[in-house]
């Protein structure tokens, strides 16, 4: 092992956001002449890709001048964006409250009380969507609250682009193709067009969850969601992956790699095996989104993964 | 006959069925005559303008046609579309 005689000294935790290792990983990819290589963002301060894009939302809110007094910053998230707010704004002074459907993993709600912030449950059979409609019309009732609205807000595809990419493109100039997951929309939109930039011809590909029936309570489809943010003019290919996918890849990544990463990452690892199988040779980049401890008390390491339950639940 | 998976929100257009069956040799063939068998999906599914209605995704063997061909991405006989709303995800 050598050392370069730096393990980088930062003002704050804020500042030690990012520079995310990138690693090779040549026993779980499934061409030999393809190298595959992840983006580990579960090495970020609160654990997740997210502490990026809170720290420009919060930053650009107090720049604007929106944030004063007795402001409340409330954001609908499943768990990593509001954690990742929790502790900047626990820095920076500003009260938060996440409004989370209320089937989200125990150690979400738990971090979230660590850091002080507020929650308020939506209902879990209306997913994210439900959590996005209550934080919007909360937002609309009480002036005091502030949405940094990581669906809308441009700065969340802009810390990919100004980040995220960078780091990628400097550890890889050579990418030919780049995976995550599609959520807010705002990785694949800023990362994306990042790359396009470097060199056209780069691929991306998107992983979405196939979501279960038990958090499909829409009433009609009039009540759906496409995000704003979201530049599906970037994106190559979109794949739907199943949650027992997820899991069967993500347990495959441990054993083989030693690398422990949550459940969206599995499904990004999915995809991101099928585009390598179909090429003749190269290079793909795929971002995976947080590690594996918030995820531990459902037992995906160990479960059965034909149980119907998991579909239940909200892991991505 | 292509097997069609239909969401929740749109099961009452379907007698409550969860997956329904469709002939076709292109994702708009399939479509269409979905819409033929039942007719109360039409409106749901398409737009005014013959395109897909914005909050519908479709998936042809789980890839989004959007990124293929859209409604002249080719069909097999063996092949699966999958319809869901588009929801909200990320954290």
């Amino acid at each position: 092992m050598t050392t370069d005689g730096s393990g980088r000294r930062y003002s704050s935790l804020i500042e030690a956001i990012g520079h995310t290792p990138l690693v090779e990983i040549p026993r779980f990819c499934p061409n030999p002449r393809v190298k595959l290589l992840v983006k580990l963002e579960g090495v970020n301060p609160t654990g997740s890709v997210k502490d990026r894009v809170a720290r420009y939302m919060i930053e650009g809110l107090e720049a604007a001048g929106r944030l004063k007094g007795d402001s409340i910053v409330l954001e609908p998230s499943s768990g990593n964006t509001g954690i990742a707010l929790a502790m900047i704004c626990r820095l920076r002074g500003w009260p938060l409250t996440v409004v989370m459907p209320a089937n989200v993993t125990r150690e979400r709600r738990q971090m979230l009380d660590i850091y002080g912030a507020a929650v308020v449950e939506s209902p879990a059979e209306l997913g994210s969507n439900g959590a996005v409609a209550l934080a919007r019309q909360m937002a609309a009732d009480d002036p005091r609250f502030v949405m940094p609205d990581q669906y809308a807000n441009p700065l969340n595809p802009l810390a990919h682009y100004e980040t995220t990419a960078p780091e990628i493109i400097a550890d890889c100039p050579e990418i030919d193709a780049f995976v995550a997951g599609l959520g807010t929309g705002g990785t694949l939109t800023g990362v994306g067009r990042r790359l396009r930039e470097h060199s056209p011809d780069v691929r991306i590909y998107a992983a979405e969850p196939m979501p279960g029936e038990m958090v499909q309570g829409l009433r009609s489809l009039e009540d759906g969601f496409v995000p704003e943010i979201f530049d599906p003019s970037v994106v190559d290919g979109k794949f739907l992956v199943t949650t027992a996918e997820s899991i069967e890849a993500l347990r495959r990544l441990t054993s083989l790699e030693g690398i422990f990463a949550g459940v969206s990452s599995g499904g990004v690892l999915v995809v991101a095996s099928r585009v390598a199988e179909q090429m003749e040779s190269g290079t793909v980049v795929a971002l995976l989104a947080d590690g594996g401890w918030k995820y531990l008390s459902e037992d995906v390491w160990s479960r059965d993964l034909e149980h119907e339950s998991m579909e239940a639940l909200n892991l991505w | 006959m292509t097997r069609v998976r239909i969401p929740p929100v749109l099961r009452t257009q379907v007698n409550g069925q969860k997956e329904v069956e469709a002939a076709g040799s292109t994702v708009g063939e399939v479509m269409h005559d979905l819409i033929a068998r039942y007719p109360a999906m039409g409106e749901q599914l398409m737009a005014a303008d013959g395109g897909l209605h914005r909050f519908v995704n479709v998936y042809l063997n789980g890839q989004d046609v959007r990124y293929m061909q859209l409604l002249e991405t080719p069909v097999a006989e063996r092949d699966a579309l999958i319809i869901l709303p588009a929801m909200a995800g990320g954290r």
